[in-house]
C-alpha cells in the first residue's frame, strides 16, 4: 500500500474527521480526536492490512504518517 | 461422573456510572468520545467504599440459591476467585462458608486470578467432580476492581465495572466440559499490576507519586495500572492461537462451535479477534454494554445473557477463551 492510500486509510479509521485533515507530513497525534484508543485501532489496522505488528513504542517513535509508513515498510 | 455448568446468578452493586457521568467527570475527553465508545461500554456498576468482594459474592450466592432452588446444604466445595479479599488472612472463602451457613464439611479456598479466573476455576471444579471427590462446587467471581483505581485513571474507569457471579458446577452422566488449554507469561507480569502494597514493595512515600502517560491518563504505584497497548497486542496475538489450540485439543472444528464466549475485555479488541479467527458475528458474543469489563465474571455474564435470551439448546458447543493478569490465558469447549 502506497503512502497516499495509507493516509486515506488512517483517515477513514478516525470518526468525525473532515476529509483532507490528515496529510503524510502532519503530526497525526495533533488532531483533536487522537486518543490511546486510536493508537490501538491503528495497530489493529496495520496488523490486518500489512501483517506487521507494531508496538506502542514503535508508534511513539513516529511523528507523521510518513514515518509510520516507513516503519511498516521496513518490517515487511 | 461428568462435570457441567448447572446454573449462574448475577449480582451488581446499586450505584451505576454511565457514560454521561464519565464525561461530566472528565469533560476534557468529550472530543475523544467516538473512540472511547468503540470499547463497547455504556454503563457500569461501581461499589461504594464500604462494600467488599465478599459482600458481592454473598449476594450473588443468595440469588443463586433463590433463583435456581439450590439447597445450600448440598454445596460441598467453594472456590472464591477474585483479586480483592477482605483480609490478608483468613481466606474469603472460609468467611463465606459461615455467612452462607454452609456445612462444616465444605471445602473452601480462594484463588487469585483475574480475567482468566473463570477458566482457572472451572478446570479446578471439573477435576474435583470428575475425580468423584465432590458433587456440587460453588464458584464465586466477585470484582471490586474500581476501588483500586486512581481517581484520574480515566481508562480504567471507562472500561471496568464491578459485580459478581455465582456459578454451580454439578455432576451428570453426559460429558460437558472439554479439555483445557492454559498459558502463562510472567515476563509480562507488569502489564497489569498494582506495584506497591504487597510484600515485595511495601507502601512508601513514592507509592502515591502520580504518573501521567502520554495521553494524560494518571495512576500511581499504589493503584491499578494497565499497559493498554501491551494488553491489546497480547490479546490480538495470543487469543487466535489459543482458539486453534483449544480446537485441536478438543478435536473440534471452528464451524462446529455454536457460540464463542470470550472474556469481555474491550469490544473493539473482541471484534479484531473475531475477524482474525473468522468466526461468524452472530455466534460471537459481545455483552459488556451495561456492565463493562467485569474481570472473572465477564464470561459467566456473557454466557448467562445467552441463557436468559433462550439461545442455548442441549448439545450446543460453547468455546470459552480468557486472558488477563499474569499474563495468563486459557480456554475450553463446553457442551450444553
Amino acid at each position: 500500500m502506497e503512502l497516499d492510500e495509507f493516509v486515506l486509510k488512517v483517515e477513514a479509521e478516525i470518526e468525525d474527521l473532515e476529509p483532507g485533515t490528515l496529510t503524510a507530513d502532519k503530526d497525526y497525534r495533533e488532531i483533536e480526536q487522537w486518543s490511546s484508543m486510536y493508537a490501538l485501532i491503528l495497530i489493529a489496522m496495520i496488523d490486518t492490512e500489512f501483517d506487521v505488528t507494531l508496538t506502542g513504542e514503535d508508534l511513539k517513535k513516529t511523528l507523521t504518517l510518513r514515518d509510520l509508513h516507513t516503519t511498516i515498510k521496513s518490517r515487511l | 461422573m461428568e462435570a457441567y455448568i448447572d446454573c449462574i446468578s448475577e449480582f451488581f452493586p446499586e450505584k451505576t456510572y454511565c457514560n454521561e457521568d464519565f464525561f461530566n467527570e472528565f469533560p476534557q475527553l468529550k472530543s475523544k468520545e467516538a473512540s472511547l465508545l468503540k470499547i463497547g461500554v455504556s454503563n457500569r456498576h461501581v461499589v461504594d467504599p464500604t462494600t467488599t468482594s465478599l459482600d458481592l459474592a454473598v449476594n450473588a450466592a443468595h440469588k443463586l440459591f433463590e433463583e435456581h432452588k439450590v439447597n445450600p446444604e448440598d454445596i460441598d466445595f467453594v472456590i472464591f476467585c477474585s483479586l480483592e479479599f477482605d483480609y490478608a488472612l483468613p481466606s474469603s472463602a472460609a468467611v463465606f462458608q459461615n455467612k452462607l451457613g454452609l456445612s462444616n464439611n465444605v471445602g473452601a479456598i480462594d484463588i487469585v486470578s483475574s480475567c482468566t479466573g473463570f477458566v482457572h476455576a472451572l478446570s479446578l471444579a471439573k477435576g474435583m467432580v470428575e475425580s468423584n471427590e465432590r458433587k456440587n462446587v460453588l464458584l464465586l467471581f466477585p470484582s471490586t476492581l474500581s476501588k483500586t483505581f486512581h481517581k484520574n485513571d480515566y481508562n480504567s474507569k471507562f472500561i471496568f465495572g464491578d459485580g459478581a457471579t455465582a456459578v454451580l458446577i454439578k455432576e451428570r452422566n453426559e460429558p460437558s466440559i472439554g479439555q483445557f488449554v492454559f498459558g502463562t507469561d510472567g515476563d509480562r507480569a507488569d502489564y497489569i499490576i498494582i506495584k506497591d502494597g504487597g510484600a515485595r514493595n511495601p507502601i512508601n512515600e513514592l507509592s502515591f507519586k502520580e504518573d501521567e502517560n502520554e495521553y494524560g491518563n494518571i495512576t500511581c504505584r499504589a493503584n491499578f495500572f494497565m499497559n493498554g497497548t501491551g494488553v491489546f497486542l497480547f490479546g490480538l496475538k495470543t487469543i487466535p492461537k489459543l482458539v486453534n489450540d483449544i480446537l485441536t485439543k478438543n478435536n473440534t472444528k471452528l464451524e462446529d462451535i455454536d457460540f464463542f464466549v470470550f472474556h469481555q475485555a474491550n469490544a473493539f479488541l473482541l471484534e479484531a479477534i473475531r475477524k482474525k479467527i473468522d468466526a461468524p458475528q452472530e455466534k460471537f458474543i459481545i455483552a459488556m454494554d451495561q456492565t463493562g469489563n467485569t474481570v472473572a465474571s465477564s464470561i459467566p455474564l456473557a454466557l448467562n445473557s445467552l441463557i436468559k435470551e433462550g439461545k442455548l439448546k442441549p448439545g450446543h458447543k460453547i468455546m470459552f477463551a480468557a486472558f488477563g493478569t499474569g499474563l495468563t490465558w486459557g480456554g475450553t469447549i463446553v457442551k450444553i
